[in-house]
């Protein structure tokens, strides 16, 4: 590419992975088939965008199995939920955005309230899009914490997604899932991991710096800690895929050692993971102080997705600077 | 079609006896509002007819087992009147008749607002309008995967009307031919603001529901009767389609004073009054 050449943000069907990064296609369609071979409870919804939260892999398979609801979210939560009230394990999905700002009130009245296994699979969360805050679901974490019961996760790549599925599936209560779609990278497999919802694994340890990571961001940690390796300087990496329930002992146990302490997630600073970290500390009557590596509380620009996570300080590289200036 | 259907004619003793569950129903409910002092008494005593006929006649439930599967789906939308549903259960024997004077009361089984999570018998939270059609889609796309015989029914408001979601549920019913679905709006032409034909008018309903795809009917909602006829040819109508009942009603229905008087959403009783209403309501009753 030459210096000249502008980056631009990608089509609807763009994938996160970068270039020459193993990925694995579609985990949530896939893993949701596997899924429905064994149980014969689970169906799939979408509102206009089976084909753009990778649901379309199922719908192609299990075409008796899938509802379309149209470009109609408040009658896809509540589908969801009338399906749910009559026993069945439904898997609905959009984006974030329409999910948590459009159809809260559903989300919250028909789905969480009543406690059903609802689970809502939720495509562009964070800065995953560069088309502006019309698509970028940087405060869904924010809004749905606060929902009594409602379980929250942000899965970090493949590994994540294929493991989760069957797991929310079999958690009776709601779940929200942030889902990565289309050629999803595959990370964790390099590390002795296995996701269990609602705890946090350390997948490498260090001596200097802790970063507690969540969702796609704990890629750019695992990154930004070999870059940081090089330099003689130790992170270790504390990956919490579920920030609701909040795996608090795992997360407080690992502060307690002597290190210097970052959060990085994929969201913007106020709401999120940092908050969660933040709120535990607190009751503990631990005094730490935490860097975020977030989002700012900006509505976001659009542009090319590198560009952006550059200029807002997400990038592996991004990390890295941080951490340096901290030590 | 769209045009108001002919009433087959019904047994008279049928509808003696549904008019006698109506007259028990609004009795109920003005035993609830008069213990709280309070209520939804307006709106109680206008659905008290529909009610009657699915709660005496249409339904299948068991009141033993609240959560019978091979029972119909009765989905309140509108949490307001809890009052009338509660009246409702206890005229089905879903509670007993004491249970009536704890509505609104703390650690009630019976709160203000109906809720899922507080009463055997309740299918969906109410409160929030535009709910309940959404849910009963996906109550109805159930019961068809299992295979069900089993019916959904909504009772939503004529203010409802106004909420999108109500409009989302009613496309999305059409394009998957829910056909075990029958919805019933109680158009009482009132809502918070005032009229509900001076809030946001929706009329012609019956034409927006049949642009929809919907299986319509009108009638009016305080004759046992026509409301019976109508319900019963929606649930036996060999038709791809939702089915909806517009339910035209008056507020207050059943107690002369009330029915006179200027209508509100919330309509106040003073203590003295509350003799006179069961005074009133007999009367009508016997007439």
């Amino acid at each position: 590419m030459s210096a000249t050449t502008k980056l631009t943000s990608g089509a609807m069907d763009a994938s996160i992975a970068k270039e020459g990064q193993r990925t694995d296609s579609a985990p949530l369609g896939h893993a949701l088939i596997d899924l429905a071979r064994t149980d014969d409870s689970i169906v799939g919804l979408s509102a206009d965008l089976a084909k753009y939260t990778d649901l379309h892999i199922f719908r192609d398979e299990m075409p008796d199995r899938f509802y379309q609801v149209g470009m109609a979210e408040q009658a896809l939560l509540g589908a969801a939920a009338g399906l749910a009230m009559e026993g069945f394990t439904p898997f609905a999905s959009t984006y974030s955005v329409f999910a948590t700002r459009r159809a809260y009130d559903f989300l919250l009245l028909d789905i969480a309230e009543p406690g059903l296994n609802v689970n809502m699979v939720c495509a562009l969360p964070g800065l995953t899009t560069g088309y502006g805050p019309s698509h970028q679901a940087t405060e869904d974490v924010s809004l749905l914490r606060s929902i009594p019961g409602l379980t929250i996760v942000d899965p970090c790549d493949s590994v994540d997604i294929r493991q989760a599925v069957p797991q929310l599936a079999a958690h009776p209560g709601p779940t929200y899932t942030r889902i990565l779609r289309g050629r999803v990278p595959t990370v964790l497999d390099e590390y002795d991991y296995e996701f269990e919802l609602g705890k946090a694994k350390l997948l490498r340890d260090g001596n200097d710096v802790l970063i507690i990571s969540t969702g796609l961001m704990t890629e750019n940690a695992l990154e930004a800690a070999k870059q940081l390796e090089v330099d003689g300087v130790e992170v270790a990496v504390l990956h919490s895929p579920t920030l609701k329930p909040f795996d608090t002992d795992t997360v407080l146990a690992e502060i307690a050692k002597d290190r210097l302490v970052l959060t990085a997630e994929n969201h913007t600073v106020i709401g999120g993971l940092f908050d969660a970290v933040a709120h535990e500390l607190a009751l503990s009557g631990t005094f730490k102080k935490v860097t975020p590596v977030a989002l700012p509380d900006e509505f976001l620009d659009a542009g090319a997705l590198p560009t952006l996570q550059e200029r807002y300080g997400v990038s592996s590289r991004s990390i890295v600077q941080r951490v340096r200036a901290l030590l | 079609m769209t045009a108001q259907h002919d009433a087959t004619p019904i047994a008279e003793e049928r509808v003696t006896r549904i008019r006698e569950a109506a007259y028990r129903i609004r009795q109920n409910a003005l035993t609830q509002a008069e213990v709280q002092g309070q209520g939804y008494i307006g709106q109680a005593l206008d659905i008290a007819d529909v009610l009657a006929v699915l709660y005496s006649d249409q339904l299948t439930l068991d009141p033993q087992h609240p959560e019978w599967e091979g029972r119909d789906r009765f989905l309140l939308s509108i949490g307001h009147y809890a009052i009338a549903l509660y009246a409702a259960l206890v005229e089905a024997k879903f509670f007993p008749q004491e249970e009536l004077e704890t509505y609104a009361a703390d650690d009630s089984r019976f709160p203000m607002s109906s809720m899922r999570t507080y009463t055997p018998g309740v299918e969906i939270s109410g409160g929030s309008l535009g709910h309940g059609l959404v849910i009963a889609n996906g109550v109805a796309l159930g019961l068809k995967r299992k295979r069900s015989g089993s019916f959904v029914y909504n009772l939503l408001s004529d203010g409802e009307l106004g909420e999108g979601s109500t409009w989302e549920a009613a496309a999305v019913a059409t394009h998957h031919r829910l056909d075990n679905l029958i919805a019933i709006v109680d158009f009482n032409d009132q809502q918070a603001d005032g009229k509900s034909t001076d809030m946001l008018s929706m009329e012609s309903v019956t034409d927006k529901f049949t642009a929809f795809g919907w299986e319509v009917r009108r009638c009016d909602g305080n004759s046992v009767a026509e409301v019976l006829t109508h319900l019963e040819e929606l649930r036996s109508l060999d038709a791809p389609r939702p089915r909806v009942l517009i339910a035209d009603t008056q507020l207050g229905r059943g107690v002369k004073f009330l029915e006179q008087r200027e209508k509100l959403h919330f309509m106040k009783v003073s203590a003295d009054e509350w003799d006179l209403a069961r005074v009133q309501l007999k009367e009508d009753f016997e007439a």
